[in-house]
């Protein structure tokens, strides 16, 4: 059964807002709500990164997510979207079969996740990550590293190539 | 006495002491832990309102002996009082929520942006211990949460429906996000001489080395302190709420505690900016004689001052001026200064 | 707490993100449904790596590597977007049929 300790809490509270907030994203005529709700959902991953001992991403994720992507979009939903919108339909005609379809896939996967015996390891990360992460990216991950910059700055190029005229 | 300079050990005695209660009386130390986080986010509350209260007296003091004028008078000696007359006027008055506005967005924008300005006080050094928490992605904490004020902004924007609201918030989404990139990057370089996020291990370092890092790192102070300015919507960067163009920008249809909400976390914005500034370039709390907390508020302040110098000193400057400013100028300067630290420090 | 919790939050999430990929007309809900699958597929990362390898840290720099991602795809989707709602004047995908016959 649930428990309740000082660790499951948090995770149920921002678990129930999470699923509220995506429901929302999907489901809302105004899109500029939409956004709005991503980004409480945004917020609501950092908390879980925190949870799971991962501050440094927490705080990438609210930099670049909440701050960065979610304000483009809301820069780009302002500019196109006409508050009349809110009366045409949303959604095209497969709703429904897109809704079962769903249903059984993410019926599938929670039955496939739950199933499979995970090695679990008793946590021994290290205490600061940052220092860690550090190192990774710039001797093990260093390609990887240097192949996300180069497409970073493809499309910086690319974006503002596309959108000028 | 000596405990005005040994902050940490009168935050430790004061933390044992109440834990030596908890015990006798067999309560959780959980409870004693969210008691703290409380009251300290009751003494944060306090300050945020009296130093923006003490602030806008500061300002308009400043500006009127800028201008060879007196400025408020009247109420208090030397108008001390003034703000608070304001300020209890402003909380009086009606309410008013445009008919066509989106109400909920319209009502949660104020409450975003000031929510935000008042999380950043989170990571703030006053002085040895003293910190709510020494979060050990402290200034990465402090740049995101900075970031979210967007959000808000657009948000009043969009919420008031007002043509010039939007406008406005489009300029001010724009110019933070542009001048973000610059503090960010000229941060860096004192992380880089650090090796750490936290702000107290940045305050400790400076302190080790025996000079702050500004003797360093003088460009990367000057980029903050531009790029800053641009942060917080100020002159000469203030097109965002240009009163002559976009009659007051975002807040225009705000009133009464709304407005009052906008008008706080703005000066809070600013003391945080300041407060950073000081951290990082200026050495915190770290001086000679006077207590820690003295050395830390008089750094602030004193930018504060700046801040307020500048806006009399500078005339405002076009949109088109502020991008290509920002993105070909302070961006590139930033980068140069990165690469330099870097190079110095690896010889 | 365990690792089948994040699991399954991060299933529903991805579930929820893919059929608002399927059913939303507009383009623009389409790229934040989008966004929703990645950051189930991020949750996934940092709970494996908690649980699973926790002194490796492999999933958090994956999770960079996904974020970063997700910008530049955010980026140069809207750009698109941009430019396709000039032309179009129109971001509902069922419209913009230039190529149909």
């Amino acid at each position: 059964m649930i428990e309740l300790t000082a660790q499951t809490i948090p995770f149920y509270i921002l678990a129930v807002i999470a699923v509220i907030s995506a429901l929302a994203v999907v489901s809302l005529k105004n899109l500029v709500h939409s956004v709005l709700f991503l980004a409480l959902f945004f917020f609501c991953m950092a908390g879980f990164y925190i949870l799971l001992k991962a501050e440094f991403l927490a705080a990438v994720q609210i930099f670049v997510y909440v701050g960065g992507i979610t304000v483009l979009f809301l820069f780009l939903i302002m500019l196109t979207f006409k508050v009349a919108d809110k009366r045409l339909r949303q959604t095209n005609e497969q709703w429904l079969i897109a809704f079962v379809m769903v249903i059984l896939f993410g019926w599938l996967l929670v039955t496939g996740l739950s199933e499979t015996n995970w090695e679990i390891a008793e946590w021994s990360g290290p205490e600061k990550t940052i220092p860690v992460i550090g190192k990774l990216l710039l001797t093990t991950y260093i390609f990887p590293f240097e192949v996300v910059s180069v497409v970073l700055l493809a499309a910086l190029i690319g974006a503002i190539v596309i959108a000028r005229k | 006495m000596s405990y005005l300079y040994q902050t940490d050990e009168l935050m430790k005695l004061i933390y044992e002491t109440l834990a030596g209660f908890c015990e006798q009386y067999a309560i959780p130390l959980l409870y004693l832990d969210l008691a703290i986080m409380l009251v300290a986010v009751g003494i944060i509350a306090g300050f945020v309102s009296v130093s923006v209260m003490f602030m806008v007296w500061l300002e308009r003091k400043v500006s009127a002996h800028m201008q060879d004028r007196l400025g408020p008078m009247r109420v208090g000696p030397h108008g001390a009082l003034q703000t608070i007359a304001d300020a209890i006027k402003l909380l009086f008055k009606e309410r008013i929520t445009p008919q066509k506005a989106d109400k909920w967005v319209y009502t949660l924008a104020p409450v975003v942006i000031f929510a935000s300005a008042m999380a950043a006080y989170v990571v703030i050094p006053w002085s040895p211990g003293m910190i709510i928490a020494d979060l050990n992605i402290g200034l990465l904490y402090l740049l995101a949460i900075g970031s979210v004020a967007v959000i808000g902004l657009l948000m009043a924007g969009w919420g008031s429906n007002n043509k010039y609201s939007l406008l406005s918030a489009f300029r001010c989404g724009a110019q933070i996000i542009s001048y973000e990139v610059a503090a960010t990057l000229s941060c860096l370089g004192v992380i880089m001489l650090t090796g750490s996020l936290s702000m107290v291990d940045i305050v400790n370092a400076q302190k080790d080395m025996g000079w702050p890092f500004i003797v360093v790192q003088p460009i990367g102070f000057l980029i903050y302190l531009i790029a800053g300015t641009a942060e917080v919507n100020r002159a000469p960067f203030d097109l965002a709420e240009a009163e002559s163009e976009l009659i007051a920008g975002f807040h225009t249809e705000y009133s009464a505690m709304g407005f009052s909400m906008f008008f706080l976390a703005e000066y809070a914005n600013m003391f945080i900016v300041s407060a950073i500034a000081a951290t990082l370039f200026l050495g915190g709390w770290a001086g000679p004689v006077l207590p820690p907390v003295v050395w830390f508020l008089l750094k602030t302040f004193g930018l504060v001052f700046v801040f307020m110098w500048f806006r009399w000193t500078f005339p405002r400057i076009r949109v088109d001026q502020l991008m290509v400013f920002g993105w070909k100028f302070l961006i590139p300067l930033a980068f140069v200064n990165l690469l330099v630290t870097g190079i110095v420090m690896l010889l | 707490m365990d690792l089948s919790h994040y699991l399954t939050l991060s299933a529903i999430i991805f579930s929820i993100g893919l059929y608002g990929v399927l059913t939303r007309r507009n383009a623009l809900a389409i790229l934040l449904s989008i966004e929703l699958m990645l950051n189930s597929v991020n949750i996934n990362l940092v709970a494996f790596s908690h649980f699973v390898t926790p002194a490796l840290l492999t999933g958090q720099i994956f999770v960079i590597f996904t974020i970063t991602i997700a910008a530049a795809e955010a980026a140069v989707g809207l750009a698109i977007i941009n430019s396709i709602y000039r032309s179009a004047k129109t971001v509902n995908c069922d419209e913009i049929n230039l190529m149909k016959g």
